[in-house]
């Protein structure tokens, strides 16, 4: 009996148990957004969709032959079989049944984003992703600004074939680990079509303070936050009470966006009325200061988080958490008591009254 | 240190037309070029303005509570406590205002030598916190009722009979001098109560304060002081009497009888008597006032700042703007509750995110002992600057009434212009003269002499004090100068600019301190005393030279608030946060650059304040 679940999952479907299906990254997630952390909405077609797809479409086959034929230490043998299934994989027609779940949900999630036939990121989720030294899968194989059913079939299909990337067949040889026992999900995500990014440490990186959360923006995509290019506004919100504390509002000069013509990002001036103006309003920058200290809570440490605000949701502005990763920073400090440790509170009190408190800079 | 540059005290000349203003004052407050070390000491030290307590000039008499607490203050950091690095804080008085100036231990042996007695001596106040502290609220309870017990008696014509019959053996003329001596010394006797706590209570406050900012550097003030500060402390009674009041009249269906500003509270009262609800209510009033109305409506230093029992049309009118709100569906009450939530959120959360055992350790001795001691800091000034002062005021005005009747002052306002000591030589001069049968030379000197100083006290008032003479230091440790004056680089040198404000008509920007967090914008209203406070309107931004506990109830009315003073432990801070209102205090200024009408913006964030011209 075949159901939809067992080919397309939404995300808030995915969980830790369901790796095997849909890999470590959709797993993830659908963890987030059960933890009420906002990522992009999307979905993952599981690794029965792919093998699904290689049993109709009679190739399976086929590729362990071409497989078998490799010649173990012959690398050129290994490029050549790679591209043979590779293209062998990307030639071959999705099934009726299969075309229908996935495009299905495509167009139900380009219905969810207010955006015809929006963009979405086309990225592969392996199932053995945390095996030591395993970029085996050819994970890395992220498609951005994909548009349309069509373009989404082609593009999911690179990521199932990325599966034999002549570097992953290399490595599973290596490893001994069976070709056939490897399996990929692939996860379609709605591209944030960022107004405002950037990205947000819960700690605050210029003084290690961890009770605040520190929050960089500029206009448009993050990557010029990221990369460091421009001066971003700043702000500091208090962690336990999520009142901002601080705020720096800079002159910021050009944004990255997306090209509405070819879904190229490029780079523009930020037109002069905005440039002076704070470009993620108190009550965001409130709410992505809560959203931070939950992603903080959902992993147990500091983490540093690239963050954005979409403006196709209609309405409220809609904040969604693109990458989180372990703030390693202050994480990996040696950590010291804050002062000296003393057996009363009173040697504390006479201690700091001998010390004084030093007033000129 | 060149944007930090004060004036030498030495330098600064009086205002013209007060030429000979000293000898209002006592004659050691004065800066003098006269001995070279003296000189070379005032030189070096710095000397800030008080405006957290005098916000105006000095009267002659009222320079008694700066009298009082210059040596209550000094004593117990010096002689009895032994603070280490610190000795007591010297005074001056410049154009009618006083400059303090803490006076550091300069000797490290000394400092050395000072620790394990300092250890033993706050060691047993904070050992026994709470039985001391007990003794201590009956020593002052004891002395209020003495000063409310203290008779000021008219001079007879001749002595009663009874002078003879008992053999008293004294007369009403030597009476009144022990009365007024007596009446003195509750008043310092009160205020040298006032300090047994208080010093140490900041210090361990200041301790907590420290190391929350070194283990959270960007920690703001009022979150270490809200871990600490006291829920249900007395300061808060007079204005939750109001509150039962407000609503036993609405349950009574009394609002109508006790109508609108417009009605003075006797008739109302009047009104009240004749109905049996009416009665009950009024007698859950009276038995408010004592002593609950015995609060000031300013800070209680200045003898202007009279109470609520002084004129029962404030508590009224208070009442009224209560009485409105309940009818209109909203609670009045404080949000004990969730303040109590807030509070245990605030500890446990910032204690979790200490990274070591010895900090959490270390949290929780600084944590519990802060909490233990700062009940004190806060209640004590219902005792002393509400309770007895406002009692305190109102005796001297007694005696004050009989020195008018004899001439020697127009009226009884005029006393506040004569210190003291020239009080008590008046009276002799009084007595006397009433014993021989002659008449005093006080009704030849005083009104020509009080007719001059208050020349110079208006001409003191129209020029706004220079925040700070003499030279900066670079570490501060005492304790009061710390958390009640905020003296820091930030405000040093907030100081240093604010001399140079020249037309407060050309300012739009204002810098205070951030007091109670949020951003808004809306009309300004100055309110310069609690009176005024008729004049705001629903949704202005209140502006004040302070605000004390009698002015609680316009926080109902008002958007935010403004001060000239205060840091950010004054009572509009404190209140603004508890109702989640923005605030910026201690702005030196604001109600001289600000005019009502005005439209503002306030940034409770940042502690500024924009001007819209």
């Amino acid at each position: 009996m075949e159901k939809r679940h067992d080919y397309v999952l939404w995300f808030d479907e995915c969980n830790l148990e369901s790796i095997p299906l849909v890999g470590g990254k959709n797993a993830s997630l659908g963890e987030l957004l059960n933890a009420d952390i906002p990522v992009p909405p999307g979905f993952a077609v599981t690794t029965k969709a792919y093998e699904q797809f290689l049993e109709q479409g009679g190739i399976k086959k086929q590729i362990f032959k071409i497989l078998e034929d490799i010649k173990p230490n012959d690398m050129d043998s290994g490029e050549t079989a790679s591209k043979e299934i590779r293209s062998l994989i990307e030639n071959t027609p999705i099934s009726e049944s299969l075309q229908d779940y996935m495009g299905e949900f495509y167009r139900r999630l380009s219905k969810k984003c207010h955006v015809p036939a929006v963009p979405v990121a086309v990225r592969s989720s392996a199932t053995a992703e945390d095996l030591p030294g395993a970029s085996f899968a050819g994970q890395q194989d992220t498609f951005l600004w994909i548009r349309g059913i069509d373009d989404v079939f082609t593009h999911i299909k690179k990521c199932w074939s990325s599966l034999f990337a002549a570097r992953a067949i290399y490595y599973r040889a290596k490893m001994g680990f069976p070709h056939e026992k490897v399996e990929i999900s692939v996860g379609v995500q709605k591209m944030a079509n960022a107004w405002t990014a950037g990205v947000m440490f819960t700690l605050n990186p210029a003084t290690g303070d961890r009770a605040s959360i520190a929050i960089d923006a500029n206009w448009g995509f993050g990557e010029s936050v990221v990369s460091g290019e421009c001066t971003p506004d700043n702000f500091i919100v208090n962690k336990v009470t999520n009142e901002i504390i601080k705020k720096t509002i800079s002159h910021k000069t050009f944004l990255f966006t997306r090209d509405p013509e070819n879904h190229c990002v490029i780079k523009k001036d930020v037109p002069v009325e905005r440039q002076d103006t704070q470009c993620v309003v108190d009550l965001d920058v409130v709410e992505l200061a809560r959203i931070g200290k939950k992603i903080e809570t959902h992993y147990g440490k500091a983490m540093d988080i690239e963050w954005a605000i979409d403006k196709d949701t209609p309405g409220k502005a809609k904040i969604m958490i693109l990458q989180s990763r372990p703030e390693t920073v202050w994480s990996d400090k040696k950590v010291e008591p804050v002062v000296a440790s003393r057996s009363s509170a009173l040697e504390h009190i006479c201690a700091g009254l001998v010390a004084g408190r030093k007033i000129s800079s | 240190m060149a944007d930090k540059s004060f004036p030498n005290p030495h330098e600064v000349e009086a205002i013209p037309g007060t030429e000979g203003w000293e000898r209002m004052y006592p004659y050691h407050y004065f800066f003098t070029t006269k001995d070279k070390e003296r000189e070379a000491y005032e030189n070096n030290m710095f000397w800030f303005n008080d405006a957290l307590h005098y916000p105006e000039p000095l009267y002659p008499f009222d320079i008694i509570w700066d009298e009082a607490w210059f040596l209550a203050l000094s004593q117990f950091n010096t002689r009895i406590f032994m603070i280490p690095p610190v000795y007591g804080v010297d005074h001056r008085i410049i154009n009618g205002n006083v400059y303090i100036s803490p006076v550091p231990v300069t000797d490290p042996e000394e400092v050395q030598k000072r620790i394990p007695l300092f250890m033993e001596r706050a060691g047993y106040y904070y050992e026994n916190w709470d039985r001391l502290h007990d003794q201590w609220e009956k020593k002052m309870r004891g002395i209020i009722s003495d000063i409310e017990a203290l008779e000021i008696k008219q001079l007879p014509a001749m002595e009663d009979i009874s002078v003879v019959k008992n053999g008293i053996g004294t007369s009403s003329g030597y009476e009144l001098l022990k009365t007024y001596d007596k009446l003195i010394d509750l008043g310092i006797r009160c205020w040298q109560y006032h300090f047994e706590f208080l010093n140490l209570g900041y210090a361990s406050y200041v301790t907590f304060v420290d190391f929350c900012s070194k283990a959270f550097p960007d920690i703001p003030l009022q979150k270490i002081t809200q871990m600490v500060a006291g829920i249900d402390v007395i300061l808060y009674k007079p204005d939750d009497e109001l509150k039962k009041l407000a609503k036993l009249a609405v349950e009574f269906d009394l609002a109508s009888q006790i109508g609108d500003d417009t009605k003075d509270v006797k008739s109302v009262i009047d009104v009240l008597q004749s109905s049996e609800k009416g009665k009950k209510w009024v007698a859950a009033w009276e038995n408010a006032r004592y002593p609950w109305f015995n609060i000031s409506t300013g800070t209680g230093w200045y003898h202007q700042d009279i109470s609520w029992n002084d004129n029962l049309n404030i508590p009224m009118s208070s009442i009224r703007i209560y009485i409105k709100k309940i009818i209109d569906g909203h609670n009045i009450d404080r949000p004990m509750d969730a303040i109590i939530e807030e509070r245990k959120r605030l500890v446990q959360e910032y204690r979790g995110f200490l990274k070591t055992d010895e900090d959490r350790q270390t949290f929780d001795q600084l944590h519990g002992t802060a909490e233990l001691v700062f009940p004190y800091v806060e209640n004590h000034m219902f005792y002393v600057e509400h309770w007895f002062h406002s009692v305190f005021w109102n005796k001297m005005r007694e005696i004050a009434a009989i020195m008018t009747d004899h001439k020697f002052i127009n009226g009884p306002e005029d006393v506040w212009m004569m210190s003291r000591s020239e009080i008590k030589e008046a009276l002799w001069d009084l007595v006397t003269a009433w014993a021989t049968g002659t008449k005093g030379y006080g009704p030849l000197h005083w009104p020509e002499e009080i007719a001059w100083r208050k020349g110079v006290y208006q001409k003191f008032k129209e020029h706004p004090p220079i925040p700070a003479v003499g030279t900066p230091p670079e570490v501060i440790a005492e304790p009061f100068t710390i958390v009640l004056w905020g003296v820091t680089n930030e405000s040093m040198t907030a100081w240093s600019k604010l001399k140079k404000i020249g037309d407060p008509d050309k300012v739009n920007e204002i810098e205070g301190f951030a007091g109670s967090p949020g951003v808004v914008e809306g009309i300004a209203r100055v309110c310069r005393s609690v009176e005024d406070i008729g004049q705001l309107k629903e949704g202005e931004i209140l502006v004040a030279p302070t605000t004390s506990p009698s002015w609680a109830p316009v926080f109902q009315k008002i958007k935010g608030v403004i001060t000239d003073v205060g840091g950010i432990m004054c009572h509009a801070a404190i209140v603004c946060r508890e109702y989640g209102m923005p605030a910026v205090v201690g702005t030196g200024q604001s109600t001289t650059i600000i005019k009502s009408g005005m439209k503002i913006k306030l940034n409770g964030d940042t502690g500024r304040i924009y001007i819209e011209r």
